[in-house]
């Protein structure tokens, strides 16, 4: 049987020939991503934004009304609702952010709940709740801050660890490359708007975890390569790392896509967006630990001499006891 | 490499073995078997987001449990003064500012009083509760100390808590979950509800009820304004009453509170049919009720329940019987949950609730169809690129794949842990990412062959340079997933712990397992090529 061949053998790209051009591309990249989500803003979902999210099926219906719901729910005086086919054509889910005024109350997003479903159970017979969500403005502030946090904790708890194991450089290379993949991952659901959940911040918690497989494959070899080929010149040695590893490194990302594909495509609805969102890191990701972990290095000073360990005083004390100094 | 002892293969087949076989249960269940009853049988709880069920979560206000408690503190200290022999007679008293503070009239008796409050400030604990401090010879205040008003709210949250039990197996719902979060929040999880309404309704109502007398002496004019004589209150009339939207003036105390019933029941009134509730006093409220009542015949009371007036009916004549009737325009089922919260006792704290999520029943069902169908789809995609790629070296990960995906699921059984929507996606994305193990190790192999070491040692070196990224990559990887578990609320801690407990058995099934299975076959067939 002839086996399958993702890369062919030995290849040989010089990736860090054009280090500077793809750094400065996905510096503006990154500089993008952040301009996007302060000008445009991240599409928050009741988790951060505090308010209502109903979802409903119209049983006997086979689309959903979804404008005249607008009206209905607009009517009640809770702002213009935002209304969305959700899953199939007969399924929606409506979405309220209530008015500071309301929000104050605790409460309020409860009872504004309780209202809108009552109304629609008179208006529309058929009218199935399927689930809701009502969060109150404090709750919502508490995961806000609760999300930020656990994102700066990952990726600092990451990237000392890899400084640990590995050499400080490489804990911050690790570090910006997960920055990178953070940054354009908002900047993705800033520019297309998309809803911004507490999935989301989970896709990126596991985007950070598997992007930073493939940064510690690569720098795995680098640093074995390190060891072994003293004389090469830093550049070079980084391109060999990179293309001994790029087979494992397209192989992978492509089972990752495989898989979570059918998922995207046949999955629930209500996990479209971290799915969408876990898809978009593992791509970022790979390009990351090839354009961005690994040119880092090379700025960052890395040598053959890094992984020499330092001798110690006793040692040398030995040695000159023995007299060999 | 080839020499793999026989009590290593062994456990390592063992251990794959028990794991496989707790997820069993589980898969029985999934696919609507039946598992014999006379077995062990860990399951994997489904999560509210696929079972249907609701996730409620309530909160009190710290300041609401200060004030009753300064109001408490008030009572205590005006009884023990006038129960003082010689009464004690204060004056100028003010709750303002958190602080209670009052004037003894004699100054010569402020010693006395001194140690008659003593022993209501120091509590029966060992932190004192209020610290007392006496100015200008005379005025008393005092102020609630921190540790205090800590022990105050933590005793209402648990037994705001057990209210909440009582009431939620009183609709005798399956298996709700109740419990204390921080220092001011309860969560409620019911699993598979029909009427969420219900539940909510129940858990977050006070309860607080209470038996007024209407102060005549207040002028309508006034009421309407809200200004209340000395001594007394306005409180509005509840939306369901017969006089929605007007209030009336009671007197503040005297009254008697709805902390000592015995029972509570949703029956008729015998002349109107209207649904009332009945409810029935202990000895002791039941001698205070009587005393209220035969002293204050062919006047008014006024019910009132959460702070407002469910009705104010004459007192014809005494009553007795240590039962009462209420009535205030209920229906059948509301009268019948108010006696449902009567019966498991009033809230110690107004509990709000900040934030909800229900899902229905069929949702949940759908989206478990959709992400096993997902899955099965991605995993067939998987094996397929992975026995093109790898040949018999991939045959070897995807049976490690199957194996783990089972071991996944029985160790989750055994740990009893939560299967939620994102975990579905978890298990997605383990599938996706367990066979990278292997995918590092044979893409290893093949670039020592091409070095031109021999099949052995080419494996062997494969296993054992492969093993320090993999390792490496896991430790990342549990890290963050440590940090979504901490970070996440009830769904997302289901996404965790996929992710991790994936790490575990793909780390086993993808690295010994095969190695296991590989040395078996190179001992065996002792190949001449390697087809990787």
């Amino acid at each position: 049987m002839k086996l399958l061949k993702l890369v062919p053998d030995d290849t040989n790209i010089k990736f860090l020939k054009l280090r500077i051009p793809f750094f400065a591309v996905s510096l503006l990249l990154i500089a993008l991503s952040w301009a996007l989500v302060f000008s445009k803003g991240l599409n928050y979902g009741v988790d951060f934004a505090g308010g209502l999210e109903i979802r409903a099926s119209f049983t006997q219906s086979e689309q959903a009304p979804v404008s005249q719901l607008r009206e209905d729910v607009a009517q009640l005086g809770y702002g213009d609702p935002v209304v969305q086919r959700f899953g199939e054509d007969n399924q929606v889910s409506i979405r309220v952010r209530l008015p500071d005024e309301v929000s104050s109350n605790k409460d309020a997003a409860q009872q504004a709940a309780n209202r809108i479903v009552a109304d629609l159970r008179s208006n529309y017979p058929d009218f199935r709740l399927d689930g809701n969500d009502n969060v109150s403005g404090k709750v919502s502030d508490e995961f806000r801050q609760d999300a930020i946090f656990a994102l700066v904790a990952a990726m600092l708890a990451v990237a000392i660890y890899i400084w640990i194991r590995f050499e400080w450089q490489f804990g911050v290379g690790g570090l910006f490359a997960l920055f990178h993949d953070v940054s354009l991952t908002l900047g993705m659901f800033a520019l297309f708007q998309m809803e911004f959940s507490l999935q989301i911040i989970a896709a990126i918690l596991a985007i950070i975890g598997y992007s930073l497989n493939d940064t510690i494959v690569v720098y795995d070899r680098i640093r074995e390569n390190l060891k072994k080929y003293r004389k090469m010149p830093v550049p070079e040695l980084l391109d060999l790392s990179v293309n001994e590893t790029l087979a494992r490194t397209v192989m992978t990302s492509l089972t990752l896509l495989i898989a979570l594909v059918p998922l995207l495509l046949f999955g629930p609805a209500s996990l479209f967006g971290l799915t969408a969102a876990i898809t978009l890191g593992i791509f970022v990701g790979t390009y990351s630990s090839i354009y961005m972990a690994a040119p880092l290095l090379v700025w960052m000073g890395v040598t053959p001499q890094s992984f020499v360990p330092q001798e110690s005083v006793a040692d040398r004390q030995e040695r000159i006891a023995r007299g060999e100094v | 490499m080839l020499d793999f002892p026989t009590w290593k293969k062994a456990m390592l087949w063992l251990v794959a073995a028990i794991a496989m076989l707790a997820a069993l249960p589980s898969i029985m269940s999934l696919t609507g078997s039946n598992w014999p009853d006379n077995l062990p049988d860990p399951t994997v709880n489904l999560g509210l987001d696929l079972a249907g069920g609701s996730h409620i979560l309530l909160e009190a206000d710290p300041a609401q449990v200060a004030s009753q408690r300064l109001d408490t503190l008030e009572e205590s200290v005006r009884t023990a003064m006038r129960g003082a022999e010689p009464r004690l007679r204060i004056g100028d008293v003010s709750t303002r500012g958190g602080r209670l503070s009052f004037m003894v009239d004699d100054v010569s008796q402020v010693d006395r009083a001194r140690e008659l409050i003593l022993p209501l400030i120091n509590g029966t604990g060992t932190v004192r509760e209020w610290d007392l401090q006496v100015v200008d010879n005379q005025r008393f205040v005092l102020t609630p100390t921190e540790q205090g008003l800590a022990n105050a709210i933590d005793q209402a949250m648990d037994s705001a808590k057990e209210v909440i039990d009582r009431r939620i197996n009183a609709l005798g719902t399956r298996e709700p979950t109740i419990i204390r979060q921080g220092d001011n929040r309860i969560v409620v999880q019911v699993p598979g509800l029909q009427n969420p309404q219900q539940v909510k309704e129940l858990v977050g109502k006070t309860a607080r009820l209470s038996f007024q007398l209407v102060d005549l002496t207040a002028l309508p004019a006034d009421v309407q304004q809200g200004i209340a004589p000395p001594g007394s209150e306005i409180v509005p009339y509840a939306a369901s009453s017969d006089f929605p939207g007007q209030s009336i003036a009671v007197q503040r105390l005297g009254g008697i509170r709805g902390d000592n019933l015995t029972g509570a029941q949703q029956s008729f009134d015998p002349q109107t049919n209207e649904a009332v509730v009945s409810i029935q006093f202990d000895a002791d409220g039941g001698r205070r009720f009587a005393k209220l009542t035969s002293e204050n015949v062919n006047k008014p009371f006024a019910i009132i329940l959460d702070g407002e007036v469910l009705s104010a009916p004459n007192i014809n004549e005494p009553i007795r019987g240590g039962t009462a009737q209420i009535s205030g325009g209920f229906t059948v089922e509301s009268a019948n949950q108010l006696a449902i919260s009567l019966r498991s006792g009033a809230l110690p704290v107004d509990l709000a609730v900040v934030e909800e999520r229900t899902v229905g029943p069929d949702l949940g069902a759908d989206s478990i169809r959709q992400g096993l169908v997902a899955m099965g789809v991605g995993t067939l995609l998987v094996i397929v690129l992975m026995i093109a790629t790898y040949g018999r070296f991939g045959v070897y990960a995807t049976v490690a794949l199957v194996i783990n995906v089972l071991m996944l699921l029985g160790i989750m059984a055994a740990l009893n842990a939560t299967l939620t929507l994102p975990g579905i996606a978890g298990f997605v994305l383990t599938i996706g990412a367990a066979v990278d193990a292997n995918v590092l190790i044979n893409e290893r192999i093949r670039e020592e062959r091409k070095r031109g070491r021999k099949i052995v040692s080419a494996v062997e070196t494969g296993y054992k340079e492969a093993s320090r990224a993999i390792y490496d990559a896991n430790v990342t990887n549990f890290i963050a997933g440590v940090l979504l578990f901490q970070f996440g609320s009830g769904p997302i801690k289901g996404f965790a712990v996929v992710l991790v407990i994936g790490l575990f058995t793909s780390v086993f099934t993808a690295v010994p397992l095969t190695r296991m299975w590989v040395a078996h076959w190179l001992r065996n067939a002792r190949p001449s090529e390697l087809n990787l």
